[in-house]
């Protein structure tokens, strides 16, 4: 019994990426020590460098899968999947952030640490198998995260988000856990399948009210992470707050990570009584859509915006889970990877426009954008093409599965419903293009310099991947197919 | 690579490579455009030879898969309702871009590349056979004609881009519902497929689900044609667009909601198309008139052409649900006319507001002497919008009067009022604009020209149509005929197959339906 305890080799390699994160994390942290002021961005290259490390350790765990520790951790594909976004969301964080930092003169080895950090923890909560993982790997990403919002401790902004951040999202990592409390006293066991299997059995099944409590407090958890109505308000405060790039991070990665533990245990754990929760999530997806696209259209704070704009795509993604289906799951996976994707290059447009201290962050500000910079506003319009759910961008396969998911499990008003509202979305994403185009150049526009190299990286890579989404969605929906059957 | 494809990747090489084009070098960019458009059109010429041969069919059929799962297809192919349409498209975008030669005189790059993504667009949106390739152009077609409007647009160019933007969207969103709902039931997007299982009755579908998908595409499609009360997005987008975007809009782009009137809801659900036959034809017959009526008081020529487009287009739903061969041809001969002849209104409306900057009729009078050309060809394309025998627009409208008082001579009736009020209308702008004393102020600052060899290269194969259409339809029309009256076939076979499978309790009903009252 004793020597099971010691983790075999193999168990280790599946833990590999976040090995590796943490040790480059930690190797940043001591090396920030060492590099002189004005070469932080050096540090910027070893942070890429791990990331890129860590994406080989996810191909190196997912070349033997299976358990780890106890079955603590479980890799499958659907672990691979979203370990290999959270990476690639990390790393054009990374470029994106080098610039952005130098600009606000806030460059130091600390927030790349950081977002190695956080993304380790969001490997964890992928990868999860059992609550108590899901538990820490949440912390640890999100614990993380409220520091980089908070960034640049001199900006008001910036503090206000962080501390609201910290609030809201503590608050509900506590009924998270009290909804963990709930199930173990339940169940017994915190791991997902051996929960599954109790539920399941007639016999030994707890009495609903008990089920049923402990999910609605896991559910409340989860609706703040992933910002679905009625638990959405912190979001557009800390996005508009946050440093951009940090937007992104943020509406990209934790946000991906939270929706796959989100599917996890519902779909695993919950699923016996998946007729009771889907209502539920049916509701709130509509709610989560409706309050996301209309709220957005009064907004002028282009960040704002597209904080709103992530809670209403947020609600799509409710969609899909409110038909408990395997394609359902497929469709999360998929919009999850396009979503990321094109909101990040969305954010990190804006990054680059605001300039210094974020002055110009209106949708007003980007008047001209399109003869000032014609590729710039090229980039972003296909961003903005892709969040309206316009055919040949990633966006739009998206949502199509989403709602080819929902029209499966016979959610036929759902999908009507938020259908309409993906054409009232279309309203606000349209705003910006008309502005970027149709008005002339103002003020806004007298000192904006080039695309940064690192910007470049990240616009160019991303507007690539939201085509190719949407022209040969093969490439990630043949490893989605595969891999949404969850290990039950 | 057989030639359909080659007419449709054309465009979108064009597009690509303006894009690459130096922006400072104008001259270059257009005449580069000008080329691809005209190699387009030539190329799409020989699309019409194994018609000619043959008289019918399906040809030039690429059927690739595109993507694995969900099963969808790259196919496109030809028939002899989407033949038309496509040359319609290939003859248009050199006609339009002579239009924009000079009057485009800012962001000239970004235009042109506009102008031949649209076309990619439109021709896609034709020649698709797979529903999901339909829907990608159909939105695809959406973007480029969004920035025609909104950046070379007059005044309100903004408001009547997100408008046009927001209003088919809306509509196609519901399609697109309509597509997966049908795809989960079917297993296929594929449109030959589709028909088929619903006419062997393998692929039932329940009469409330025929009627609900029958209106998720009818609304899509109704947005675009445009149909009253649907149709107020199309003043506003018309009015705002530049010329060649009015051009392209009205010519074309309407088009593609008639076509898919015909295409997709008669032979898929017409035990719903049958249902809603009255509806919908008092709706176009309104149209007909209401457009008609708030043309002739328009004070602004470009609004007077675009509510005379809801009129014809009337004319071209009324023709559709007649559900007789007739009607369809009529219908069918109705868009590929009013494409012509509209398009060249917005086209001389362009010319005069180039040399005038302005669009209100009060603005004219007299223009005919010191334009007689433009005059004349003004005069000769007033006369096939009217309808004058021996032009275009008289064989569509009487086969689709012809059509329709095969069902109910009520209808026709009515929508010939609709005829005489377009005479009035047209004739009264000509007199207002053309006839007369030569209003002073129009020669105030340059002198009034007539029209130069450009303009006119861009006009003469517009009226040469419109005289070749309205006297030798035989080029035209049994190409037209034939594919119709496969889809009446596959619309009465559909309906026959719904008697058999839902038991004899409404047989009469729907018999009565089917052969007429």
């Amino acid at each position: 019994m004793a020597d099971n305890f010691m983790p075999s080799a193999a168990e280790m390699l599946r833990f590999l990426p976040e090995t590796v994160l943490i040790v480059f994390g930690t190797l940043i942290m001591f090396l920030d020590a060492l590099v002189g002021e004005g070469k932080k961005a050096w540090l910027g290259t070893v942070a890429i460098v791990g990331l890129l490390l860590a994406a080989w350790g996810t191909v190196v765990a997912w070349s033997n899968p299976g358990p780890a520790f106890q079955s603590m951790l479980m890799v499958d594909g659907y672990a691979t999947f979203f370990r290999f976004l959270v990476i690639a969301v990390g790393v054009l964080t990374v470029l994106a952030s080098v610039t952005y930092l130098e600009r606000e003169r806030a460059d130091s080895g600390e927030f790349y640490a950081l977002v190695l950090y956080s993304v380790a923890g969001q490997c964890v909560m992928v990868t999860a198998n059992e609550l108590i993982m899901i538990f820490i790997g949440l912390e640890i990403s999100s614990i993380s995260s409220y520091i980089l919002a908070g960034y640049l401790r001199d900006d008001k902004r910036n503090n206000e988000s962080a501390l609201k951040y910290f609030l809201l999202g503590s608050f509900a990592t506590a009924f998270l856990l009290y909804g963990i409390a709930w199930i173990y006293g339940a169940t017994g066991t915190t791991n997902l399948a051996d929960i599954r299997r109790v539920l399941s059995n007639r016999e030994i099944a707890p009495a609903l009210g008990l089920i049923g409590t402990s999910a609605a407090l896991m559910f409340v958890g989860f609706a703040f992470k992933v910002s679905a109505a009625p638990f959405q308000v912190w979001a557009p405060d800390v996005y508009q707050g946050a440093p951009a790039p940090v937007s992104a991070f943020l509406s990209a990665g934790p946000k991906a990570a939270a929706f796959a533990i989100f599917l996890r245990v519902f779909m695993t754990a919950f699923e016996p009584v998946a007729d009771k929760w889907a209502p539920v999530i049916w509701v709130s997806a509509l709610a989560t859509m409706t309050v996301g696209n209309f709220a957005a259209l009064l907004q002028s704070n282009i960040k704002r915006l597209l904080a709103y704009s992530s809670i209403a795509h947020a609600g799509y993604v409710m969609v899909a889970i409110a038909a408990h289906s395997q394609i359902g799951t497929e469709a999360v996976m998929f919009y999850m990877a396009a979503y990321a994707f094109m909101n990040v290059g969305a954010f990190v447009v804006v990054a680059h426009f605001a300039r210094q201290g974020e002055k110009y962050v209106n949708t007003d500000d980007l008047a001209g954008l399109g003869q000032r910079q014609p590729v710039t506003a090229a980039l972003l319009t296909i961003f903005l093409l892709s969040l309206i759910g316009v055919p040949l961008t990633g966006g739009f396969f998206g949502k199509f599965y989403i709602f080819k998911a929902a029209l499966d499990a016979n959610l036929v008003w759902l999908t009507v419903l938020g259908l309409l509202n993906s054409a009232v979305g279309a309203y606000y994403y349209l705003r910006i293009i008309v502005v970027m185009y149709f008005k002339e150049p103002g003020e806004s526009m007298h000192d904006l310099q080039p695309l940064a190299a690192g910007t470049q990286a990240v616009l160019w890579g991303s507007a690539l991947a939201t085509l190719v989404l949407g022209i040969y969605p093969s490439v990630i929906l043949d490893f989605a197919r595969k891999s949404a059957a969850l290990v039950k | 690579m057989n030639l359909l494809n080659l007419v449709l990747a054309l465009p979108l090489a064009g597009f690509l490579v303006t894009l690459l084009l130096p922006k400072n070098n104008s001259h270059a960019i257009r005449l580069f455009s000008l080329v691809v458009s005209l190699a387009v059109f030539v190329l799409s010429l020989g699309l019409t030879a194994p018609f000619h041969a043959t008289g019918n069919g399906n040809w030039f059929v690429t059927d690739v898969p595109w993507i694995q799962s969900p099963e969808i297809r790259y196919h496109v192919g030809l028939d002899g309702l989407s033949l038309w349409l496509v040359l319609l498209s290939t003859l248009l975008t050199p006609v339009s871009i002579l239009v924009s030669w000079k009057y485009i005189d800012r962001r000239v790059k970004e235009f042109y590349a506009f102008l031949l993504l649209l076309e990619f667009g439109l021709i896609g949106v034709f020649v698709a056979w797979d529903l999901f390739l339909f829907y990608v152009f159909w939105e695809v077609s959406l973007v480029p004609m969004y920035f025609l409007i909104g950046v070379w647009g007059h005044e309100r160019r903004i408001y009547a881009a997100v408008k046009f933007f927001l209003y088919t969207m809306a509509g196609s969103v519901l399609m697109l519902a309509g597509i997966i709902f049908l795809y989960n039931k079917a297993g296929t997007f594929d449109y030959v497929n589709l028909v088929d299982l619903l006419q062997r009755g393998r692929l039932v579908l329940t009469s409330q689900e025929q009627l609900l998908l029958f209106l998720a595409f009818f609304v899509a499609f109704a947005i675009k044609v445009p149909l009253f009360p649907l149709h107020t997005w199309l003043p506003d987008a018309h009015v705002e667009a530049p010329t060649a975007g009015s051009i392209m809009l009205a010519a074309v782009m309407l088009k593609m909601g008639c076509y898919g009137l015909v295409r997709f809801c008669l032979p898929m659900f017409p035990q719903a198309a049958h249902q809603c036959q009255s509806w919908i034809v008092i709706l176009a017959i309104i149209g007909i008139i209401y457009g008609a009526l708030v043309a002739m008081v328009q004070p602004n020529m470009k609004k007077l052409v675009a509510y005379s487009s809801v009129s014809h287009l009337g004319f071209v739903v009324l023709g559709v649900f007649s559900f007789n061969q007739n009607g369809l041809d009529g219908a069918v001969y109705q868009m590929l006319n009013h494409g012509i002849s509209t398009g060249a209104l917005f086209m001389l409306v362009g010319y005069l507001y180039e040399r005038t900057h302005t669009l209100e009729i009060k603005d004219y009078g007299g223009v005919s002497t010191p334009a007689p050309m433009l005059a004349t060809v003004f005069l000769i394309t007033l006369l096939a919008s009217i309808g004058l025998p021996t032009l275009n627009n008289f064989v569509g409208e009487y086969l689709v009067l012809q059509g329709s008082a095969a069902v109910n001579f009520n209808w026709t009736v009515a929508a010939a009022v609709g005829v005489i009020l377009s005479a009035c209308y047209m004739l009264w702008l000509y007199q207002r604009v053309f006839v007369g004393e030569t209003n002073k102020d129009l020669s105030h600052h340059h002198p009034f020209l007539d029209l130069n060899g450009r303009e006119l290269a861009a006009a003469v194969p517009l009226l040469a149509l419109m005289v070749w259409m309205g006297v030798y339809t035989k080029t035209f029309l049994p190409v037209v005929s034939a594919a119709n009256q496969r889809i009446i076939e596959q619309s009465k076979t559909g309906v026959e197959t719904l008697v058999e499978k839902q038991g004899g309790k409404r047989i009469a009903e729907l018999r009565e339906l089917i052969h007429g009252r």
